[in-house]
């Protein structure tokens, strides 16, 4: 389950990167469930949009399925003007009726806060067994105390935190780059380019106060937003970028807290997620 | 009969417009544009007070950096939190009434409908000539609830706040779809985080690429309000709770934000006119 309190801080394109990157894996089976009932981003970031709803979610790969509100719409201006209990219904329906077949991993990416959507998928997947939630920030203030209140949340519904994922961590310049603002030195130094400024110490100083493991940060890459919006491969079109290091950094951040198995896992999934994701990432179109 | 004299007492009667600031988006400056153009009608002599309906992630406290200050009870109802001497900014928000900061408000649409019912209400918010309601992203319970409660009260419209990628703009679309089922007008489109000055080498970047905040305004028939570049000094100032227009007149945000303050003003002089 990817989360956070913050909106617009990435869920969805790390629910996205992560769904390819464990699907590339043939003999795993994917799914990529999105929650986001008023916003939906994934069928545009997976290629998708314009599909229609059918019993099956729709897929990307053979072993990768998606299944969002997105598909419902006729247009793309039609709005879900919904209250939660219509909500709640649609999302029990998404995990009644659609017919996944048989999934090694769900993925779950949920809309901004704490609300029906959350309370809702929680409750109905506590049968089945959630590893955990990975939660996303950016590095302001502004949007820390959004994931304080996330992590809040996890511990009230017991949702094991796999960890926190600082994105939108400092900007390289694609024109300067010999100005050597790297990742790690950038959050720590008090860089001039810092667009979203960590002045309270940023995720790594809030993951140690709550005991939760830091799994990485990922700086700005214009190139990101433009792949996804463009429909060409972030990874493959600049595997020197910053951004790109940056998930290599992801992996060998593995902690040594309490959640180190499950971040390790994720990290190792992080890995696959680069390796393969080069030719065929976010949108496909 | 009933419901007149209702009106005439209600907390509202004194505040002149009232403005929405909404998005389909997250994360896309909903609560910075409404700081800022709160900011900016100050600095052009009005009273302004800000209503956070945003319940699970309240920003409008920590930008004002007033998080810690209380709201107090008084013979109309809740007294808003002032940023300065004068009252001339007064704020509403959930995060003035949770116990701890860090408490997650999970509430289900029942109970949020009831507090913002209560917002609406039993403010004091005194005479005011703005009152600029910044919201959540989407189009649900909070957002239907405000719209309804403020029906009474005529509002001026809605500022529509997007980025200028094609995922942001797809959910701004349908906000707009949603003003126009409730009725809601559309005062215009900003289009915010539109570029990147590099302050090393002053090659422009567009991060989140450009351009498509204005296309969609175009296509939708609406103002474009104008583009907002991304400015370190904006986001810096904003985390330690500072007044930007005051005091960055020359930042690469100044004129963007200043506008759209000016654009809503000249507006509304058109309808008083
Ligand atoms: N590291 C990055 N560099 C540049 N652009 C990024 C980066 N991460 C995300 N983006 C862009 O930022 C925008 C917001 O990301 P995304 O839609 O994934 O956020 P979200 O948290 O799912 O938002 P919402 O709260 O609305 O669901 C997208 O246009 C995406 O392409
Ligand atoms: N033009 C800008 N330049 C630099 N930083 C900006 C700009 N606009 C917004 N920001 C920063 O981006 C972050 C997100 O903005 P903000 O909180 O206003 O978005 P929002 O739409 O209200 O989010 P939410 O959907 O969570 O309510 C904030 O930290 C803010 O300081
Ligand atoms: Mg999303
Ligand atoms: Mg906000
Ligand atoms: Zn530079
Ligand atoms: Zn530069």
């Amino acid at each position: 389950m990817v989360l956070s309190g913050k909106g617009g801080v990435g869920k969805s394109t790390f629910s996205a990167i992560l769904a390819h990157g464990l699907a590339a894996d043939e003999a795993k089976q994917v799914a990529l469930l999105d929650i986001d009932i008023c916003g939906p981003s994934i069928p545009k970031m997976m290629g998708l949009e314009g599909e229609q709803v059918s019993e099956y979610s729709n897929y990307v790969e053979e072993n990768l399925g998606v299944m969002s509100v997105g598909f419902l719409l006729s247009s793309p201006d039609d709005a879900v003007i919904w209250r939660g209990p219509k909500k709640n219904g649609l999302i029990k329906q998404f995990l009644r009726d659609v017919d996944w077949g048989e999934i090694d991993y769900l993925i779950v990416d949920t809309p901004p806060g704490t609300s029906d959507e959350h309370l809702s998928i929680v409750q109905y997947l506590s049968a089945a067994h959630i590893d955990g939630a990975v939660i996303i920030t950016t590095p302001q203030e502004v949007s820390l105390q959004d994931v304080r209140k996330e992590i809040n949340f996890c511990h009230k519904v017991k949702l094991p935190v796999i960890g926190v994922v600082e994105n939108m961590s400092g900007f390289i310049c694609p024109k300067c780059k010999n100005c050597r603002i790297l990742t790690l030195i950038f959050l720590l130094s008090q860089n001039e380019s810092q667009i979203f400024p960590p002045t309270t110490g940023g995720a790594e100083k809030m993951c140690q106060n709550l005991n939760v493991s830091l799994l990485g940060k990922v700086p700005l890459d214009p190139q990101i937003g433009k792949s996804c919006d463009k429909g060409q491969s972030f990874l493959s079109e600049a595997p020197e970028s910053p951004a790109t290091l940056s998930y290599r950094n992801i992996i060998q951040s593995k902690s040594d807290n309490h959640s180190a198995k499950a971040s390790s896992q994720l990290a190792a999934l992080l890995f696959r997620t680069f390796i393969y994701c080069r030719s065929m990432l976010f949108c496909h179109k | 009969v009933e419901e007149g004299s209702a009106k005439e007492k209600s907390n509202l009667a004194g505040v002149r417009h009232i403005l929405l600031v909404l998005s389909g988006k997250g994360g896309v400056g909903k609560s910075t544009i409404s700081t800022e153009l709160a900011l900016s009608l100050r600095h052009s002599g009005k009273k302004v007070g800000i209503l956070d309906v945003d319940l699970s992630g309240p920003s409008i406290p920590c930008m004002f950096r007033v998080q810690d200050n209380d709201v107090h009870q008084c013979d109309s109802g809740w007294v808003p939190v002032f940023v300065d001497q004068d009252k001339s900014i007064s704020l509403m928000s959930i995060g003035f009434l949770l116990e701890k900061p860090d408490d997650a408000v999970v509430w289900r649409g029942p109970k949020k409908n009831a507090l913002i019912k209560q917002f609406v209400a039993d403010v004091a918010w005194g005479d005011l000539d703005f009152l600029i309601v910044d919201t959540p992203p989407g189009t649900s319970d909070e957002h239907i609830s405000t719209v309804e409660a403020l029906r009474p009260y005529k509002p001026l419209g809605a500022i529509l706040v997007t980025t200028p990628q094609a995922v942001s703009v797809g959910d701004v679309r349908r906000e707009l779809t949603f003003c126009k089922k409730t009725g809601l007008r559309v005062l215009g489109i900003v289009e915010n985080m539109s570029g990147f000055v590099c302050p090393h080498c002053s090659e422009c970047t567009n991060i989140f690429s450009k351009g498509g905040g204005e296309e969609l305004a175009k296509h939708a028939g609406v103002p474009f309000l104008g583009c907002v570049p991304l400015d370190p000094q904006l986001s810096q100032s904003l985390e330690e709770g500072r007044d930007f227009i005051q005091e960055f007149p020359k930042s690469s945000a100044f004129p963007a934000l200043t506008h759209i303050a000016q654009q809503i003003l000249d507006g509304t002089s058109q309808r008083s006119s």
